[in-house]
């Protein structure tokens, strides 16, 4: 953020003896960054534009659903919001903002004075916009925006208009992003440790990123398999999801959610790092299990591989088929649990404080174990059939990927700001965004499980009379989740970027790592002579 | 992207957010017959076995995690509360224990497994599609459903199910209020429900014409994709006479949230009666392959089957600018008729293929579009047309 320019001029020159080289300023700057720091800070700017460009279109969603009968939207613009609320989501809000974590925390975690390959990482930045562009820009096409939903299901998106085709362009430039990405962050945390930090020594954040960027790589291809094979049986004639051609509308999904499920732990194995270093700093208290956290990452990301299929019970599969899916899926309750439990005993008999990141972490423990819980039970074949494709599904992605992915991203914004800007965030102010964030999360999402198990589909436009009530309550606690994330961007983030109490180098009491050894906010240059990791 | 709609969309998001304070009004009305329960909290039970166990085995589940749930939420709020630098605690140093580790992966893995053994159960139980009493072919359609009986008591029997609540009743953005007052049976009716007999084993075959559909009808314990070019099977033995009600699962356009399903299940002698009923109005309505059509009749028989297409194309012709092309005044509608023909029997991106629909009722409603509104063809097309056309592509 532009304070870190400002101090290199200022004090930090002394500190920094290299910082005489030239760098660009105004647009340049960012056009042409190669500096961890600044790609981090573009890419959550991004990020956090694509949530408020993702909330408005939900918000769209909930305005029409406030009341039986169509009112609002045509039920054609209502399927584009919600296929965009998703694909903006899933490949414009969660996967970058991490990707911006990755690229401010990993080289200060591991001592390391930037990432391995500096102008492919400026490069993987600049890729998404023009997708985030593609994306919106298909809303103003003829027929609109693809209303295929973000899984663009063949054969309903073979039927989409060109809408449709942005979209698959869109979704293969995130990926060459996100490969790009990952490469990046592998090779920088394989070779650019400082001397002394071993594997077994890394924080646990880097951790769970090496591991999945491992799953960036093998999955995001498998998209674009998917994707492109869409394409050519939308224009160039073939059949591979038509079965008039010999081809099968099934095999689009297993190929798809061979990326989709590996990509639901992409949006959260990170989110476990986040809350793994806020934890053991405000517990002034070592990570509980530490072997034991890495062993349950990387079951979790290779049981990711064999339970695609659990989201296409219903396609009709044979027995053994969901008996296996079945199995496998309950499966990843155990590592889950083992990180849950990790976590409790790192609090326990600790000495606890309770910032805003702490509130956030705790608040992630909590809700993101409910989704968990609902995954559970939608794991088993006969219950996951009543209830496929209702609101209780919607509720249980929802708990994990806001109220889990969400909300650690928080947390880790309060914990590390103060190194990015160089300012403390008020406190009361992140206190009313943590609670508020959490009840109107729980007022939003908690009343889906009731229409979830009451039959209530998703995707629905309109709904019988029955649902009203429960929609309403979803309804207002939807404006007024949006109404805090827009209070977080406005009277949280800005005002610490620009000013605020100045933060001390390492402003967390019980916070350990590398980080915390350089100035806040970070100069632009860190770890020229790397650090000696005891 | 239409811009009135969007100011409208700004509008009402203004005024959801005070009516949320102000009015959090209880809907009126009540419980569907067979369907969903106002505020309903819980799956329904059922009327078949395998409906009843994924009702037991999905309470089991939800208290077994509830119990999981108190105990380690207990542990943290009770450290949260204790714990703190505040009350002047010290921070323990401990880090690990491998007795407490493997306890804490065990454990879970021991429950895991114990709730995979009911399920496996329901899951053998639920693929057993064997001799069944009744078989009968569900097809999924944009946005509509087929039932064709293929064997067992009605065999032969065939119709198409349409949504039953008027589009006056659903009301649309430019309308913004429905014109008439909704129902209990609001988006739940249909024209013509699937009428089976009690306690008869009766296995559904899915397929569909155009997009995956999916056929979920929660009282029966049945949710099954319907997939264009293959088949796929579920069963259900219905033991309580009644009617049951379900939803289109999988997104399939537009019209996704508006083809429910209800299912009649009849005591035997009433299935028995209603299955005569059917064969004897069957063959009365069967149109004669060799009439020649006037006009007149090929009109009025389009303006009925126009009702489909006016889901798109709207009753005024006029499609909806940007998504669905005018039939008024449209070159494919006023020029070569064999053109037209053809669009209609193949469908042309997002429009389905009609091809499900007999010769009459094409020939009809393109008769009718094109001596509507401003067309003025003069042309009256004759079943044979479509049908010569229909076997030449």
């Amino acid at each position: 953020m532009s304070t870190t320019i400002d101090h290199l001029h200022g004090e930090g020159a002394a500190h920094d003896e290299h910082s005489h080289d030239h760098h660009p300023t105004g647009l340049k700057r960012w056009l042409f960054a190669t500096n961890h720091k600044d790609i981090g800070t573009l890419y959550l700017f991004f990020s956090l534009t694509m949530l408020m460009e993702g909330g408005l279109l939900a918000l769209a969603l909930r305005t029409e659903l406030f009341s039986p009968g169509l009112q609002f939207v045509d039920p054609e613009l209502f399927n584009q919001f919600t296929t965009m609320h998703g694909l903006i989501m899933v490949f414009g809000a969660i996967m970058p903002a991490f990707v911006g974590f990755a690229n401010w925390q990993v080289p200060l975690m591991i001592g390391a004075p930037d990432m391995a390959f500096a102008r492919m990482n400026n490069f993987s930045f600049w890729l998404l916009p023009p997708a985030a562009i593609l994306l919106t820009a298909s809303f103003f096409v003829p027929g609109g925006a693809t209303s295929a939903g973000w899984t663009l299901y063949a054969p309903l998106s073979v039927q989409m208009g060109p809408g449709m085709d942005l979209a698959i362009f869109a979704v293969h430039i995130m990926g060459a992003s996100s490969i790009m990405g990952s490469i990046n962050i592998i090779v920088t945390i394989l070779n650019m440790r400082a001397p002394g930090m071993t594997m077994m020594k890394m924080p646990m954040f880097v951790w769970t990123w090496l591991i999945t960027a491992y799953l960036l790589i093998a999955v995001m291809p498998v998209l674009a398999g998917a994707i492109t094979m869409l394409l050519t049986d939308r224009h160039f004639g073939t059949s591979f999801f038509n079965a008039a051609g010999g081809g099968d509308p099934v095999m689009y999904q297993h190929i798809f959610w061979f990326f989709g499920h590996p990509e639901v732990y992409i949006m959260i194995l990170p989110a476990f790092g986040i809350i793994s270093q806020v934890i053991p700093a405000f517990a002034r208290k070592p990570l509980f299990g530490y072997a034991s956290m890495v062993y349950a990452t990387s079951s979790i990301a290779i049981l990711s591989f064999m339970v695609w299929a659990h989201h296409m019970f219903t396609t009709g599969m044979p027995v053994t088929a969901q008996l296996f899916f079945m199995y496998a899926t309950m499966l990843i309750a155990v590592p889950t649990g083992v990180k849950v439990f990790n976590w409790i005993a790192t609090m326990w008999r600790g000495s606890m404080t309770f910032e805003t990141p702490m509130l956030f972490a705790i608040g992630f423990i909590f809700v993101f174990t409910m989704g968990g819980f609902t995954g559970l039970i939608l794991a088993v074949t006969p219950i996951d059939i009543q209830v496929h494709d209702t609101y209780y599904v919607v509720a249980h992605f929802h708990y994990v990927l806001v109220a889990g992915s969400l909300f650690a991203l928080f947390s880790g914004f309060y914990y590390w700001s103060p190194k990015w800007t160089g300012h403390m965030y008020s406190e009361a102010r992140g206190k009313f965004h943590f609670w508020n964030s959490l009840i109107w999360f729980n007022v939003t999402f908690f009343p889906m499980h009731f229409l979830g198990l009451a039959g209530m589909p998703r995707r629905y436009a309109d709904y019988p009379l029955q649902f009203t009530d429960f929609n309403r309550v979803a309804t207002v606690g939807a404006f007024l989740f949006g109404l805090t994330q827009v209070y977080f961007l406005f009277f949280v983030v800005l005002p610490t970027i620009r000013g605020g109490a100045k933060a001390a180098a390492k402003p967390w009491e019980g916070a350990e790592g590398l980080e915390w050894t350089v100035p806040s906010p970070a100069p632009f240059h860190t770890f020229e002579t790397p650090p000696v990791v005891e | 992207m239409d811009f009135a709609k969007l100011r409208a969309a700004c509008r009402f998001a203004a005024f959801a957010v005070l009516a949320g304070f102000t009015s959090l009004a209880l809907a009126g009305g009540g419980d569907s017959e067979g369907g969903p329960a106002v505020n309903q909290l819980n799956l329904p039970q059922g009327v078949t076995p395998i409906s009843r166990e994924i009702y037991t085995l999905n309470n089991g589940m939800l208290v077994v995690c509830l119990v999981i749930f108190i105990l380690v939420f207990g542990a943290m709020f009770y450290s949260v509360l204790r714990h703190r630098k505040s009350l002047g605690h010290e921070a323990a140093t401990f880090h690990e224990s491998t007795k407490v580790e493997i306890i804490w992966t065990i454990v879970p893995f021991v429950i895991v497994i114990a709730m995979a053994i009911p399920a496996t159960q329901t899951v053998v139980a639920m693929k057993d599609t064997t001799s069944a009493d009744l078989t009968v072919k569900v097809t999924g359609y944009q946005w509509k459903w087929g039932y064709d009986y293929l064997s067992g008591e009605g065999s032969g029997i065939g119709f198409l199910s349409n949504l039953a609540t008027p589009h006056s009743m659903i009301g649309s953005p430019e309308l913004n209020e429905p014109a008439h007052p909704a129902g209990d049976e609001y988006l739940l009716d249909v024209d013509h429900p699937l009428v089976v007999p009690v306690d008869k084993k009766i296995r559904l075959v899915f397929t569909a014409a155009d997009v995956i559909h999916a056929w979920a009808v929660q009282a029966l314990g049945v949710q099954q994709a319907a997939i264009p070019g293959y088949v796929r099977d579920a069963w259900f033995k219905a033991d309580t006479p009644g009617v049951y009600r379900g939803f289109c699962a999988q997104l399939c356009g537009r019209e996704h949230s508006a083809m429910p399903i209800v299912v009649k299940v009849l005591a035997a002698d009433a299935y028995s009666g209603w299955v005569k009923d059917q064969q004897l109005a069957m063959a009365a309505k069967a149109d004669d392959p060799n009439k020649t059509w006037t006009k007149d009749d090929l009109m009025a028989r389009g303006a009925t089957v126009y009702a489909q297409c006016a889901v798109c194309h709207q009753a005024s012709g006029k499609g909806m600018p940007g998504a669905f092309p005018a039939l008024d005044g449209d070159a494919i509608v006023n020029g070569p008729k064999d053109n037209h023909i053809a669009l209609v029997l193949k469908g042309k991106n997002q429009m389905p293929s009609w091809k499900q629909l007999s010769d009459v009722e094409i020939a009809a409603v393109i008769t009718y579009e094109r001596n509507s509104w401003s067309n003025h063809t003069g042309e009256a097309i004759q079943p044979s047309e479509v049908k010569a056309l229909r076997s030449a592509s």
